[in-house]
């Protein structure tokens, strides 16, 4: 069992992130969960949203997980939400930031001791380049793909591209460069 | 003629998204409604069908929840296939209508998605509507995922439209846990879903101007009492359509569901009774249990909540030492409901084993795993001493000092 937990503030696509890597997660014939946590929260509150990949059915409806991975896709919650809550000592950390992960971790003191589980890249600046809003989600899928090693790139980019068939092709398009500058910039 | 859709043979859809697929395959006359989260997407998904011609049939937006519930009466009677969707607070408001649609014998079905009931507004699932249902006279079907929650859908408009039922029909799934939580769902085909419903068989329809009929008439002391007799009947005896039908689907899906499921309760000491996605993540705690303590634990769950399959729950929790029945609304002032009907059913059997009450997960409050050991083990630890060791009315995952109620009086 994989368990990831993304932070994000409603609005900025973790849902859908998390909703559209079960759907390509499903497509190599594993057993998915996708789910969040916002209820009435507004444009901006933070929010959690959280993926359960396995090879068995999965059963567990808790909210309650120890994360593999912490995907964390607003800058600002790095600092501010407590993204090493229920840390393992395998966690690992993808955190978008426009800064270089050191001067990162030396203002994250919860982070100090984990730097060789944390991996930075900047998904605002590659969405705005590539979608033309500051929709990070996109970009954060492509970081994780590199960091997890759980797919080949080509393979993810195909799934990638039936999950958004319902969209113009000029948006489907900048989802591929987003998700692809993000594998090839995640450090 | 509506367009088909293309469907992969597994999907990756949230309870919601699949309660509306199945509604846009039943091919529904009239879909009356006004959404309220978390069921909102249900009818949301539904009026994009509409819209983009996949469904031939109405979708009426009404003022409020009552309207919607009525217009469905109205369209029902008239004798047309209908449907739609509701949680909480709008669940209320649709009371009074519900006890109109069952009492007219109009099969009905209503997608509840499971929510806490205001006050304080909550916006997350417990299961306070659909215990405020349990009178009403409906059939009430209760999925823990997404795939059931499509399933039993397609179920729900074959046993309310049978012609030994004709009585409406709810679906419940749990808010959030299961309505947006998206999972592997393997759908049915547009024909293979339609074919397994069936065509829509009007009953003293009201627009067959050749037979008058009249609908909702008044019966005072003369009638009115074997009319609710008759009616109290054809529910407690729709469980043999009800077996018929799950029958039926698993001969067409390999998918089986029962009106009580039962886990690991072969040779299990100590069981969990619940509802809704929570039985899932139990079972998961006593396949642990199993492996790394060696306790023999179980979990017991009515699929179908209305009618109350009494005597399947006698058969399945016989040989039980301890049950803990786990409550998701606040019973206010009383024991839990299910723990009272599960308590009744063994009460009237000779092996009586010992039952405790757990109210849980009320407004949406966690229920993890750990949770569901613990109660577990405090079965684990009545069954050894052959008492109840705790207060008999427990409340789960509540902060603040330890709530509970009552002591038993059957110590040795």
């Amino acid at each position: 069992m994989i368990e990831i937990r993304w932070h994000s503030r409603a609005g900025q696509g973790a849902v859908t992130g998390a909703k559209g890597l079960g759907d390509v997660v499903s497509r190599t014939g594993k057993q998915v969960q996708a789910f969040a946590l916002y209820g009435s929260a507004k444009r901006g509150a933070a929010m959690r949203a959280y993926n359960r990949i396995d090879d068995k059915p999965i059963i567990n409806h808790a909210k309650f997980m120890l994360p593999d991975y912490v995907l964390v896709i607003d800058p600002a919650l790095a600092f501010s939400d407590n993204i090493t809550e229920n840390d393992k000592p395998e966690t690992q950390y993808i955190i978008t930031t426009h800064l270089d992960k050191k001067e990162l971790i030396a203002q994250i003191p919860e982070l100090q001791d984990k730097s060789e589980r944390v991996y930075v890249v900047d998904c605002m600046q590659i969405s705005l380049d590539t979608i033309g809003r500051a929709i990070p989600n996109a970009p954060m899928l492509g970081a994780f793909v590199k960091v997890s090693k759980m797919f080949e790139l080509e393979d993810f980019l195909e799934s990638m591209k039936r999950v958004l068939a319902k969209f113009p092709q000029k948006i489907i398009d900048a989802n591929m460069s987003a998700i692809t500058r993000a594998y090839n910039e995640v450090k | 003629m509506a367009d088909k859709m293309e469907l992969n043979e597994v999907e990756v859809w949230d309870g919601n998204y699949a309660a509306a697929q199945a509604l846009r395959q039943a091919q529904i006359d009239v879909v009356a409604a006004y959404p309220i989260t978390p069921s909102t997407p249900i009818v949301e998904t539904y009026g994009a069908f509409v819209a983009n011609g996949y469904i031939d049939g109405e979708y009426v937006m009404v003022e409020s929840e009552h309207g919607a519930m009525s217009t469905c009466v109205g369209a029902a009677a008239s004798g047309g296939r209908v449907a739609t969707a509701t949680s909480s607070q709008g669940f209320m408001l649709m009371v009074e209508v519900l006890y109109q649609a069952s009492g007219m014998r109009l099969p009905i079905i209503l997608n509840v998605v499971n929510r806490a009931i205001a006050s304080p507004l909550n916006v997350r699932g417990d299961h306070g509507d659909m215990y405020a249902g349990r009178d009403s006279g409906w059939v009430q079907l209760d999925a823990f995922n997404a795939q059931e929650a499509y399933d039993l859908n397609l179920c729900a408009f074959k046993i309310a439209e049978d012609v030994n039922v004709r009585l409406p029909a709810m679906v419940h799934q749990d808010g959030f846990l299961t309505s947006h939580t998206a999972q592997n769902v393997s759908p049915l085909s547009d024909d293979e879903a339609y074919e397994f419903i069936g065509d829509y068989k009007a009953i003293d329809e009201m627009l067959d101007f050749s037979k008058a009929v009249t609908y909702g008439a008044q019966t005072e002391e003369d009638w009115h009492y074997e009319h609710k007799a008759k009616q109290h009947r054809a529910l407690m005896d729709s469980y043999v359509v009800i077996d018929r039908v799950f029958a039926e689907f698993k001969e067409k899906t390999g998918r089986e569901y029962k009106r009580v499921e039962s886990y690991m309760m072969e040779d299990a000491e100590v069981a969990i009774v619940a509802l809704g996605s929570t039985v899932e993540t139990a079972i998961q705690a006593a396949e642990e249990l199993r492996e790394n303590e060696g306790l023999k634990a179980g979990v017991v769950a009515p699929r179908c909540f209305r009618p109350f399959p009494f005597e399947d729950i006698q058969e399945v929790l016989k040989d039980v030492k301890a049950v803990a029945v786990l409550d998701r609304s606040c019973p206010m002032g009383a024991m839990g409901a299910l723990f009272n009907e599960v308590s009744a059913s063994m009460y009237t059997t000779t092996s009586r084993p010992i039952i405790t009450n757990f109210i849980y997960g009320l407004g949406g409050r966690d229920f993890s795993l750990e949770d569901a050991k613990h109660i577990f083990r405090e079965q684990k630890g009545h069954a050894d001493v052959g008492y109840i060791t705790t207060q008999i009315q427990q409340f789960s995952g509540l902060r603040g000092p330890k709530l509970g109620f009552f002591e038993s009086k059957r110590s040795k």
